[in-house]
């Protein structure tokens, strides 16, 4: 299996060193392996390109962070409370359809050219699967184990940590990782939207500039991002929900 | 107070529910009656009669609209942890192995950690699901699970117990095994129990007395003593030759031929 993955591996690299240019495909449309790598450590030189990566990571996580403990805390907040849910519905529902990104350039003027805008988009597209997902999680436990955990004398906090937190788990960790996914997204907007710092800066640069190379190298970066944090997600879930049976858990 | 003295009393309950079409529904209405220390009850009656309603209200988690429910002569006003309950569905915990779901009650209930596991132990190897103590839920078939389920209501030592149709989810077999460790623990334990049940022969082999509910409005029609000896082993007495008689006297109080007709 490892072995194949390797294979398939290498296999892509060697097309997209050969192929384009046994097509007839100009370097400007499609660059080789060996152009991109050779721009990645140019960028490294003169781009600033750890720094402008690490910018970007660290607006992707502590974007992903918060409105993770958001989602989960208004997931909770709602699902516990059928009467704050009907009042919020039509704001929550109005909310999750607008399109999240269309937010930038808002929060931008709000907050200017700084790290701000491009945390409070990346919050705002993280929060939503993770409350739909908490909030689905808390309907859909068995009103019985509650009355069971209820007859056992259970104060509601207790009800709360032993019962509806960890059946709350397997939802959120789906909502997780479409989070993870997103996370990165609602980040690159705001940079691309306005600023000098970021992946999404260094994007719009080498759009400009006709580098065809640099567009590719921040591209993989910020995949790499996604990659990192959504196998960061796949790690702490394994750890988590250990007592899934295997069927039930999904192999990427 | 005397051995006989009621565990739990139930007097002249009724309970009545909203509903949005008839107003009000009254699923019980006047019910006494009383289940002595170390008695088991069987409660049969048609579907809807209320007689889970009852058993919600012996738990504490539904008051009733009058009377009173008693458990040791105290009011029953919420939750005790002289009562536990056990449904149809084992309800077992998923995230929690088998140990941990037994632990639940007793951790609610603040036993210390050493304390509660040695009696989770105890209880699993009476309930003979040692070997499966670290397993999940989802591991076990349905007759372990419900027999982790009632080590688990046994876990937290109460002096009632209510039953809500435990077995009636199980195969034929699995069910009169899981009766047999039913009566012989709550023979070992001396435990007073409420035993709901759809099963006529269930409800003859394991109990000391059968009442009969009527239709919704539910209240108790009939007491039947079941003078059957060896109320420790229901494999036995479901082959005493007086089992007939009885299931014939349930049947015709529950009017099933009547109804099939
Ligand atoms: N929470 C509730 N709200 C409204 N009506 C209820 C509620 N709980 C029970 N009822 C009604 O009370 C009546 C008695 O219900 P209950 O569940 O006690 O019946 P049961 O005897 O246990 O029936 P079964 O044998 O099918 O389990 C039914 O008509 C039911 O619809
Ligand atoms: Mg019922």
């Amino acid at each position: 299996m490892i072995l194949a993955s390797a294979l398939l591996f290498v296999g892509f690299l060697a097309a997209w060193q050969w192929m384009p240019a046994l097509f007839g495909i100009p370097a400007f449309i499609i660059p080789s392996v060996g152009t991109v790598w050779d721009e990645f450590l140019r960028m490294l030189g003169h781009d600033r390109l750890v720094f402008h990566t690490a910018i970007t990571a660290m607006q992707v996580g502590i974007g992903f962070i918060l409105g993770v403990l958001l989602g989960i805390v208004c997931g909770f907040a709602l699902g516990l409370s059928p009467s704050a849910e009907f009042v919020l519905s039509p704001y929550i529902l109005a909310l999750q359809i607008a399109p999240k990104v269309a937010f930038a350039p808002l929060f931008i003027i709000w907050f200017g050219y700084t790290v701000y805008p491009k945390i409070l988009v990346c919050i705002l597209i993280v929060f939503f699967p993770i409350m739909i997902n908490v909030l689905g999680a808390v309907r859909a436990l068995d009103p019985d184990i509650v009355r069971l955990a209820r007859a056992f004398t259970a104060s509601r906090v207790q009800v709360f940590w032993k019962i509806e937190l960890p059946a709350a788990m397997p939802p959120l960790f789906a909502g997780l990782r479409i989070a993870a996914t997103l996370a990165v997204i609602g980040v690159l907007v705001g940079e691309l939207v306005g600023g000098n710092i970021g992946l999404g800066y260094l994007l719009a640069f080498g759009e400009g500039a006709g580098n065809t190379a640099m567009v590719f190298v921040t591209i993989i970066l910020l995949t790499l991002i996604g990659i990192v944090l959504y196998g960061l997600v796949v790690l702490v879930e394994g750890r988590v929900l250990h007592y899934l049976p295997a069927r039930a858990r999904l192999a990427t | 107070m005397s051995t006989m003295a009621a565990r739990l009393e139930f007097r002249d309950v009724t309970k009545r529910f909203a509903d949005p079409r008839a107003g009000a529904v009254v699923a019980v209405e006047g019910v006494s009656l009383n289940v002595s220390d170390g008695e088991v009850v069987s409660l049969i009656g048609p579907s809807g009669c209320g007689k889970s309603t009852l058993l919600n209200m012996g738990a504490g988690l539904d008051p009733p609209n009058s009377g009173e429910v008693l458990v040791d002569g105290e009011r029953v006003g919420g939750p005790s942890r002289h009562v536990a309950f056990m449904l149809q569905k084992d309800l077992l915990l998923p995230w929690r192995t088998i140990v941990e779901n037994v632990e639940l009650g007793q951790e609610i209930l603040g036993v210390p950690r050493r304390d509660r596991r040695r009696r989770a132990l105890d209880l699993l190897a009476k309930c003979r699901l040692p070997d499966f103590i670290d397993h999940y839920p989802h591991q076990l078939s349905g007759g372990m699970r419900q027999r982790a389920a009632l080590a688990r209501t046994l876990a937290v030592d109460p002096s009632v117990l209510l039953m809500d149709e435990p077995f009636s989810a199980l195969d034929a077999q699995t069910k009169m095994v899981l009766q047999q460790d039913l009566g012989r623990t709550l023979a070992d334990t001396g435990k007073t129990a409420l035993f709901i049940t759809h099963d006529l022969v269930e409800a003859v082999a394991l109990s000391d007395r059968i009442l009969v509910m009527s239709p919704r409005p539910g209240r108790i029609i009939r007491e039947i003593v079941v003078a059957i000896p060896d109320r420790d082993n229901p494999m036995k007495r479901r082959q005493h030759p007086n089992v007939g008689a009885y299931v014939v006297e349930l049947m015709n109080l529950l009017q099933i031929e009547q109804a099939a007709a």
